[in-house]
C-alpha cells in the first residue's frame, strides 16, 4: 500500500509539502474559475521510507531521547501509582500488546485533568444543582479533577478496608476486585458515584491509549500500532476500494515535520 | 443604553446553512445583507492539524461552548427539567458555517410522503392508524413543488449520488457520480440485492471528483481521510457553507460579517420587526441593528428561544394544544440498529468520508405496507464507513467484558473485523413533544435556556426494533459471524451521541391555526420575519435534514425576494 500510494501520487504532478501549506494559508476558497479543486487534489504527499518508519530500527530503546512530557502538571506521586496502577487493569500489558502502563496512560490523564478538561471549563457548571433522573447526565457541582482526587483516595480507601494494604501493592486479581465493586456501584461514596468515576476511569484509559502521542500517551503510536490503525494520513484514496491493508502509522507531528 | 447602527436591508441571525444560502441568494440580487454570528470566523486553513480524534471528537473543538450556553431537558413535563451539562445527545454547531462544517455530508432528499404524511396516512391507512396524540401534519408544501431547490442545492453543494429507486422524481441526475465503493459496500450491496431490496450509493456531500458549480465554485475530490464528521475538511472537498454559499455573498460586497456577535432579542413594534439587538462578546456592548427583514437562521433552539425571549408568535400551550413557537419537537431514532462480527475477513475500515456508504429505503417511509405494523413511517437502512477512529471505536460481541485483558484482547481483534448496519429512524410529533424557556436554568447572559420536552413513545420502540431485526437480517446475508442488535429502545437519553437532527418548534404550514411560518417560512404574525432550519419540519423524516433545510432556504429566498417587492403575506 505505502508503495503503492507513492508510485500513484508520483505521477501525478506532486507538489512539495511546504509549498502544499504555502498554498493552503494563501488561497483560501475564491470565485470565478479559480480551480481550488484541480490543485488541491495534487496535493497528496508523497510516502518516502523516512516519514513512515522511524521505529523499525534495532535497539530503540537505547536509541530513544529522554521523554520530558513525562512529569506531572496535576497528581501527586501517590494518585499518580494508584491511577497508573488501576489503568494497567483496564488495559493490560499482554500478547495483543503494550497496556495502559507503558503507552504513557496515566501521563496522559494527568494532563488532561491540569488543563480545561480537567475543570470543566467548557461544560455547563451553573446552579442551581438537583439530583436528576439517569436520562439527565451528569448533574453534580464537582469538576473532574475533583472527582479523581476523590475517586483514587476511595480506591485506596477501599483496599485498606477489603485487604488492609494499599492498592498499588494489592496483586492483580485483588486489584480487579476493587474496581469490580466500583464499576458496579456497590461501594457506596457519598461525594460521588462509584460507577461513574469508574466509567471515566475507562474512558480516559482508552483516549490515553488511543489518542494522538502530542497527548502524552499512546507512547511510539503503539497503540495504533497494536490494532493497525494508521493514525493521521492524507489521503486513503488508493485504499478506499481495496481489502484490508495494513499502512504504517503516521502521527501529526509527522505531519507537522513534513510541513 | 444600546448603540444603534445604520439600517440594513436585511439582518441574519446566524449563519450556517441556512444564513449562509440566505446571504448568497439575496446579496447576488442585489440587496444589503448583515449576518451576526456569535461564534469566530472559520476557514480550511484552520484544519491543518485536524487529525485529531481526541481534541474534534471528544472534546468538541468545533461545536458551542456548553459554559455559555446549553438547553435543559425533561423526559416529560412531571419532572424538573435539568441542564444538559456536558455534550452527549447533540452537537451545537458554532462558529462561520456552523454545523456545517463538522457535518457528514449524507444529503438525502425527503420522500413525497414525508411532507404529505397527514393525509396520505389517512388515505392508505384510515383515520385511526395516527393515535390521537400523535399531531404529524402535512407541510403546506409537495415535494414536486420544492423539488428546484433541492435540485438547486445539490449543485450547490456538488452531490455525489445516484438515483434513490423510491425517491421523488428528479429533474437533473447527481452533479457528480458516486464516490468509490470499498468492499464493505460492495458486500451490502449484494446482500440487500440477494434479499430483493434496492440498494444505492448515499448521497455525499464529500466530492467523489473536483466539482464546480454553478457559481464558479470549485473544490477539491474527497480524499477518503476518514476523520470528516465532528472535523473541518482541510481539502474543501466536503460541502460546508464557508467553502460555497458564503464566499458567493462575500464576492458581491454587499455581504458583512460580523463574528462574535450573540443575538438576543428580535425587536419588533406593529406586528413587524424593526431589527435585532446583540451583544458583542467581545466586548460586551450591547448593540441594535435595524432591519427592513430580520431572517433566523440560528439552528432549532435559538430560533425558538429568540421568538420566545422576543414575545413573537404565539407561544405552544401543550396542555390546550394551541399556540405555535414551540410545538411540534421532533428528533431522530437512529438506535435500531446492528453491529456484525467478521471471523475471515478485515476491512479496511480506517479509511472512510462522512458520506460514504450505501442505503436502502425499502423500509422508509410508505414504501411497505404497514397494516399489520404498530408504527408507521420508518427509516433509510445504511452501511456508512466514515473511518473507526480508535477512541469511539471498540465495539466487542456481546458478553465480553469492558475492561481488562479479555475487552483488550477482543476490542483489538474486532478493531478491523466489525461492520455497522444503521438506520435513521423516522420522529412523529406529540402534543406533549415541545420546547418552551426554562423558568430556572439561564446562559451568560442571564437569558433563559431553552427547554426540552420530549420522549420515545410506543411508535419509536416499535420502529426500532423493526429496523433493527432488518439491519441484523442484512448482516446476516453479509456473512457476518454473529450480530448484535437492538432489542429495546428505552427511553429518551440525553447523554449518548444520537444525532443532531433536532426538528420543529417553527413548524410551517398551510394554515396559522396549527403552524408558525407558511411554505416560504415567513411568519404569519410577523411578515417581515423568516424563520428557516430544521425547525421548520412538522415531524422528521426517516434521513438526515440537512438537504430539507437547504432546500426550504433557496425557496425562503426566493419569497424574501417577493417580499421585498410587493410586502404582505406571499401564501
Ligand atoms: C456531527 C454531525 C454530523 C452531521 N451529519 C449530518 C449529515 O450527514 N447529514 C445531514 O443532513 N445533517 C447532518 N448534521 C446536521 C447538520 O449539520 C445540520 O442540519 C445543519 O448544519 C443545520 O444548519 P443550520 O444553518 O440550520 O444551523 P447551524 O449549522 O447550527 O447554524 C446556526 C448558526 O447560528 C449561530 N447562532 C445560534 N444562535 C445564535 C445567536 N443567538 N446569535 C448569533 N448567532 C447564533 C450558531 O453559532 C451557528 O453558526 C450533522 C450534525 C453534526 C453535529
Ligand atoms: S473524508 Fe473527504 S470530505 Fe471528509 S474531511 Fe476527509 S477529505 Fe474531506
Amino acid at each position: 500500500m505505502v508503495e503503492n500510494d507513492q508510485q500513484k501520487t508520483a505521477g501525478r504532478k506532486t507538489v512539495d509539502g511546504s509549498s502544499r501549506r504555502r498554498f493552503l494559508v494563501n488561497s483560501g476558497y475564491a470565485l470565478g474559475g479559480l480551480v481550488v479543486g484541480g490543485a488541491l487534489g495534487t496535493l497528496i504527499k508523497p510516502k518516502t521510507t523516512e516519514q513512515t518508519a522511524p521505529d523499525k530500527t534495532n535497539g530503540e530503546q537505547a536509541a530513544t531521547p529522554k521523554n520530558y512530557n513525562q512529569a506531572l502538571m496535576f497528581f501527586t506521586q501517590e494518585q499518580f501509582q494508584i491511577a497508573e496502577s488501576a489503568m494497567e487493569r483496564i488495559f493490560p500489558e499482554d500478547d495483543t500488546g503494550p497496556g495502559a502502563t507503558s503507552l504513557g496512560v496515566a501521563f496522559f490523564l494527568d494532563h488532561q485533568l491540569a488543563g480545561e478538561w480537567g475543570f470543566n471549563s467548557r461544560d455547563y457548571m451553573s446552579p442551581p444543582f438537583f439530583a436528576g433522573e439517569k436520562e439527565q447526565g451528569y448533574q453534580g457541582r464537582l469538576k473532574r479533577r475533583e472527582i479523581f482526587e476523590i475517586g483514587l483516595r476511595e480506591l485506596e480507601n477501599y483496599s485498606q478496608q477489603q485487604y488492609q494494604s494499599r492498592f498499588v501493592k494489592l496483586t492483580p486479581e485483588q486489584q480487579d476486585e476493587v474496581l469490580k465493586a466500583f464499576e458496579a456501584d456497590t461501594v457506596k461514596l457519598t461525594t460521588i458515584s462509584a460507577g461513574s468515576f469508574f466509567k471515566m476511569l475507562r474512558s480516559s484509559t482508552l483516549e490515553g491509549a488511543y489518542s494522538d502521542p502530542l497527548y502524552g500517551g499512546n507512547a511510539n503510536m503503539s497503540g495504533w500500532k497494536m490494532r493497525n490503525y494508521p493514525g493521521s494520513q492524507m489521503s486513503y484514496l488508493d485504499a478506499i476500494d481495496k481489502d484490508f491493508t495494513k499502512i504504517e502509522p503516521s502521527s501529526l507531528q509527522d505531519h507537522l515535520a513534513m510541513n | 443604553m444600546a448603540k444603534t447602527l445604520p439600517k440594513t436591508d436585511v439582518v441574519i441571525v446566524g449563519v450556517g446553512w441556512g444564513g449562509g444560502i440566505i446571504a448568497s441568494e439575496l446579496t447576488k440580487q442585489g440587496l444589503n445583507v448583515v449576518g451576526l454570528e456569535r461564534g469566530k470566523e472559520r476557514k480550511t486553513e484552520d484544519y491543518y492539524m485536524v487529525h485529531d480524534e481526541l481534541r474534534y471528537a471528544l472534546r468538541y473543538e468545533l461545536m458551542q461552548d456548553l459554559s455559555k450556553e446549553t438547553i435543559t431537558f425533561r423526559s416529560n413535563e412531571k419532572i424538573r427539567a435539568l441542564p444538559m451539562r456536558q455534550y452527549g445527545s447533540f452537537l451545537l454547531g458554532d462558529g462561520l458555517g456552523g454545523a456545517g462544517v463538522h457535518w457528514n455530508g449524507q444529503t438525502y432528499r425527503f420522500l413525497p410522503y414525508d411532507f404529505e404524511i397527514r393525509s396520505k396516512t389517512i388515505e392508505r391507512y384510515g383515520k385511526n392508524k395516527i393515535p390521537a396524540e400523535m399531531t404529524i401534519q402535512d407541510w403546506g408544501i409537495t415535494y414536486d413543488e420544492l423539488e428546484p431547490y433541492f435540485d438547486k442545492f445539490e449543485k450547490t453543494t456538488g452531490i455525489s449520488g445516484e438515483e434513490n429507486p423510491y425517491g421523488g422524481k428528479r429533474s437533473s441526475p447527481y452533479p457528480t457520480p458516486p464516490m468509490k465503493k470499498s468492499p464493505a459496500i460492495t458486500m451490502f450491496q449484494e446482500a440487500t440485492t440477494r434479499l430483493k431490496l434496492k440498494p444505492y450509493m448515499m448521497p455525499s456531500a464529500n466530492l467523489s471528483q473536483d466539482y464546480t458549480n454553478p457559481d464558479g465554485i470549485s473544490r477539491a475530490a474527497c480524499q477518503y481521510c476518514g476523520y470528516c464528521e465532528r472535523f473541518g475538511c482541510e481539502y474543501g472537498a466536503k460541502a460546508d457553507p464557508v467553502v460555497t454559499v458564503i464566499p458567493v455573498a462575500n464576492k458581491t460586497g454587499k455581504f458583512e460579517i460580523r463574528t462574535h456577535s450573540n443575538v438576543r432579542r428580535v425587536l419588533h413594534k406593529g406586528g413587524k420587526a424593526t431589527g435585532v439587538m446583540y451583544t458583542d462578546v467581545t466586548t460586551g456592548e450591547d448593540i441594535v441593528q435595524p432591519a427592513d427583514i430580520v431572517v433566523l437562521t440560528s439552528y432549532v433552539f435559538n430560533n425558538v428561544r429568540l421568538l420566545l425571549m422576543s414575545g413573537i408568535g404565539k407561544p405552544y400551550d401543550p396542555s390546550k394544544g394551541t399556540g405555535a413557537i414551540g410545538r411540534n419537537y421532533a428528533y431522530q431514532v437512529i438506535k435500531g440498529s446492528a453491529a456484525g462480527f467478521f471471523e475471515k475477513q478485515e476491512f479496511n475500515t480506517f479509511a472512510g468520508a462522512g458520506a460514504l456508504g450505501v442505503s436502502i429505503d425499502d423500509y422508509n417511509g410508505d414504501n411497505f405496507d404497514h397494516s399489520d405494523l404498530k408504527f408507521i413511517h420508518g427509516g433509510v437502512i445504511s452501511l456508512s464507513q466514515t473511518g473507526a477512529r480508535p477512541i469511539q471505536n471498540n465495539t466487542t460481541p456481546s458478553g465480553t467484558p469492558s475492561w481488562g485483558a479479555d475487552f483488550k484482547a477482543k476490542s483489538v481483534y474486532y478493531a478491523n473485523r466489525t461492520l455497522a448496519v444503521g438506520t435513521q429512524g423516522s420522529s412523529m410529533a406529540y402534543k406533549h413533544h415541545f420546547l418552551d424557556l426554562d423558568p430556572t436554568y439561564k446562559d451568560a447572559f442571564g437569558d433563559p435556556l431553552i427547554r426540552i420536552t420530549f420522549d420515545f413513545e410506543d411508535q419509536d420502540r416499535e420502529m426500532a426494533k423493526f429496523l433493527a431485526e432488518k439491519c441484523s437480517g442484512i448482516l446476516k446475508e453479509m456473512g457476518a459471524d454473529k450480530i448484535d442488535y437492538l432489542k429495546e429502545l428505552g427511553p429518551y437519553e440525553i447523554m449518548s451521541y444520537q444525532s443532531t437532527h433536532n426538528t420543529g418548534g417553527v413548524i410551517m404550514g398551510a394554515s396559522p391555526a396549527d403552524s408558525a411560518t407558511n411554505n416560504y417560512c415567513q411568519m404569519w404574525d410577523a411578515e417581515n420575519v423568516f424563520v428557516m432550519g430544521a425547525s421548520s419540519f412538522p415531524q422528521n423524516a426517516g434521513y438526515n435534514p440537512t438537504a430539507t433545510v437547504g432546500a426550504l432556504a433557496y425557496r425562503a429566498a426566493e419569497g424574501i425576494m417577493k417580499y421585498r417587492e410587493k410586502g404582505g403575506m406571499l401564501v
